[in-house]
């Protein structure tokens, strides 16, 4: 069924959450990006289509010693996802260097098996038909395909970009299989006003990432479920590391 | 010859049936709730699923409860085909006929709500076109629709035994043959529906990331893969006892004698104290091992009324041993405590399904999010009424025209 799935190129995302304000210019940035039509009651958070999700922590104590921190969610791309066995159609697969979990649109039925499977809530459905209000059609870019409703849809870290940088490296005479760190970017970590997104390859030595990752303040959410993500997160507080998992009172992060 | 007339010669031989009256006015009742669901049916597919109560937590909800816990009630139809003609326990021929009905019912039924379920219902034929074999919703979607052509087979000389029917000769042979060749079919729709009752389980318990549903197991079948095909054939037998007793009420007459029922009741207490013995083992281990090992408690997989752990001691106390207890002791004799052991039975599949399905999502895997509520619409609970509906209409429409009761004409004498 599942297992772990390694490759010679692993892109990962490291969020430092000590630096996100949660300003929501990531959550901003992906739906122009990634062609996210406005929706019809955006007040409804359970039904909104947003492949990042900026979620807010808190340490749950009283003045003075209360903290919050900011956790952007994108999809996680799990090294090990509980999402792409379940699909009865091969809708989605993990198949290609670099780790990304790819989402075939014109092939899901919607199902949404993968959508429970998933405990990050990193996958929505397409509750309604895409509608552009007239003169915002403007703003589509041709590099992300829009989608129907009734389909499954996430993050797939700008996977458009990633080709993007390939052919800047082809045409450079450069390895489109060894990009150089910052050369492929998805639109979250670019527009970050605090520089919170990190995004690299992390079996890269050359790419920032590859450190950051090994830091003792890094973390990944719901690591004791197995699902491996390529995203980690960094906090020196040692509350907001306690949040990325579920911890019995006995246990110590 | 007028038509009321001529509509008595449709009745099974030596049955009596309402008027003609009173059964379209029974049938026009039914139809406005199957117009309802049709309306309802027309909307989604026109609009989209915006239009029903699910959203990005529940991707699943009540269809899909819905449709588990029909399945699981259609059970009845395998397993007692799987009785009647593999083990051959000849008195089950006098509720067989019943069961299958039932079973094409729930089965159909559940087909066609899951038809309005995927987002794109004009894709549904890529289950087959680009099978994933990992994935248990697949071999779901294979088994179910095989099955459910095998309860048309298994329908079709039923139908071709209706009295007027018969008469032509190539079709009363063609019912005959078709019976000849059914142990061969109840054979097929047994390993079919095993396997999908199965994976129906499975595909809960394989959610390795919702701790709530899932399971270890054996080889590549999560726990619930077995628990989902026992608690299916204990409750199944039951609901056909109820049925039955329901027909019984309505008409007063009599279909099949107490020891059938009766029999039926016992097979479905002892499936289901197997059931039992699994599901406490489970229930052990799930508390004990899978939760603690991804940090989590036994107090923490509840909340509220609609999660609540009243849901889990009614399943696991009250329709699990109480039931057991009515079916399997000669508590049996008394009707109120057969049927009330049925009732339970059926109730207890129902909060099972119900509790993977939805409370599974509800609860907050991530530590910074919260339980979430759900509650279906209109639109969700107008379709469920229509299968609701359309199982009645047919099985009124099978008890007037068909023989499906071979006692009846006995009994009622």
């Amino acid at each position: 069924m599942s297992a772990f799935k390694d490759f010679d190129t692993t892109w990962v995302m490291v969020v430092d959450i000590d630096k996100c304000t949660g300003c929501g210019a990531c959550m901003a940035a992906c739906q122009t990006e990634n062609n996210i039509a406005p929706q019809p009651d955006a007040s409804n958070k359970l039904r909104t289509v947003s492949w990042m999700t900026v979620y807010e922590l808190s340490n749950k104590m009283p003045f003075p010693d209360h903290d919050m921190a900011y956790l952007p969610r994108p999809c996680m791309q799990c090294g090990n996802p509980p999402c792409v066995s379940v699909c009865p159609v091969i809708a989605t697969d993990k198949n290609e260097n670099g780790g990304i979990v790819s989402q075939i649109y014109p092939r899901c039925i919607g199902c949404r098996y993968c959508v429970a499977a998933c405990p990050y809530h990193a996958r929505v459905f397409g509750w309604y038909d895409p509608v552009w209000p007239e003169g915002m059609q403007k703003t589509l870019t041709p590099l992300t395909s829009t989608r129907p409703r009734g389909v499954v849809e996430k993050c797939n870290f700008c996977h458009h970009r990633l080709n993007l940088a390939k052919d800047a490296a082809r045409a450079q005479g450069k390895n489109p299989e060894d990009l150089e760190d910052g050369a492929y970017k998805p639109s979250c970590a670019e527009i970050c006003p605090t520089g919170a997104i990190s995004f690299g390859d992390a079996k890269n030595a050359k790419h920032k990432v590859h450190e950051l990752i090994k830091s003792p303040n890094a973390f990944r959410l719901l690591e004791r479920l197995g699902t491996k993500p390529q995203v980690y997160y960094y906090s020196k507080r040692e509350w907001v590391r306690r949040q990325g998992d579920n911890y019995l009172k006995s246990e110590k992060v | 010859m007028g038509f009321v007339e001529m509509e008595k010669d449709w009745y099974p031989e030596g049955a009596e049936r309402c008027s003609l009256g009173k059964f379209i006015l029974w049938l026009a009742f039914l139809g406005l709730f199957f117009l309802w669901g049709l309306y309802a049916a027309v909307i989604i597919l026109w609009k989209g699923l915006g239009v029903t109560g699910l959203d990005n937590y529940f991707g699943f909800g009540l269809w899909i409860t819905f449709d588990l816990a029909v399945i699981a009630l259609g059970a009845g139809a395998f397993f007692t085909g799987l009785l009647r003609y593999i083990i051959r326990i000849d008195e089950l021929q006098n509720i067989i006929n019943l069961s299958v009905i039932k079973g094409f019912i729930c089965y159909s039924g559940a087909m066609l709500v899951l038809t309005l379920d995927i987002g794109q219902p004009i894709r549904a034929w890529f289950g087959y076109w680009h099978p994933n074999v990992h994935s248990m919703l697949t071999e779901v979607i294979f088994c179910i629709t095989c099955y459910l052509t095998v309860l048309i087979i298994e329908f079709i000389p039923l139908v071709l035994e209706q009295k007027q029917i018969y008469k032509i000769p190539f079709l009363h042979n063609l019912a005959h043959n078709m019976h000849v060749v059914m142990p061969l079919f109840a054979g097929i729709g047994a390993f079919l529906s095993t396997f999908h009752q199965g994976s129906l389980g499975g595909m809960y318990g394989v959610m390795f990331a919702r701790p709530y549903a899932f399971r270890e197991g054996f080889f590549i079948w999560p726990w619930t893969f077995f628990l989902f095909v026992l608690s299916a054939i204990s409750s199944g037998p039951c609901l056909t006892v109820l049925i039955a007793g329901f027909i019984e009420k309505l008409s007063g007459r009599k279909m099949t004698t107490y020891r059938i029922k009766s029999l039926m009741a016992k097979i479905g207490g002892s499936m289901l104290l197997l059931y039992m013995v699994f599901k406490y083992m489970d229930t052990w281990a799930w508390i004990n091992g899978i939760l603690p090992k991804a940090g989590l408690t036994f107090d923490q997989m509840f909340y509220g009324m609609v999660y609540g752990k009243w849901l889990f001691f009614t399943e696991l106390v009250l329709c699990i041993p109480v039931p057991v207890i009515f079916l399997l002791t000669p508590l049996r004799r008394k009707p109120v405590f057969m049927y009330l052991g049925a009732i339970l039975a059926c109730a207890g599949v129902v909060i099972n399904r119900y509790v993977f399905t939805v409370q599974s999502l509800a609860q907050p895997v991530l530590p910074f999010t919260k339980w979430e509520i759900y509650a279906p619409n209109w639109a969700e609970w107008a379709p469920s009424f229509m299968i609701l509906a359309y199982g009645f209409i047919i099985m009124s429409l099978s008890y007037r025209y068909l023989p499906i009761f071979p006692q009846e004409k006995k009994l009622n004498k």
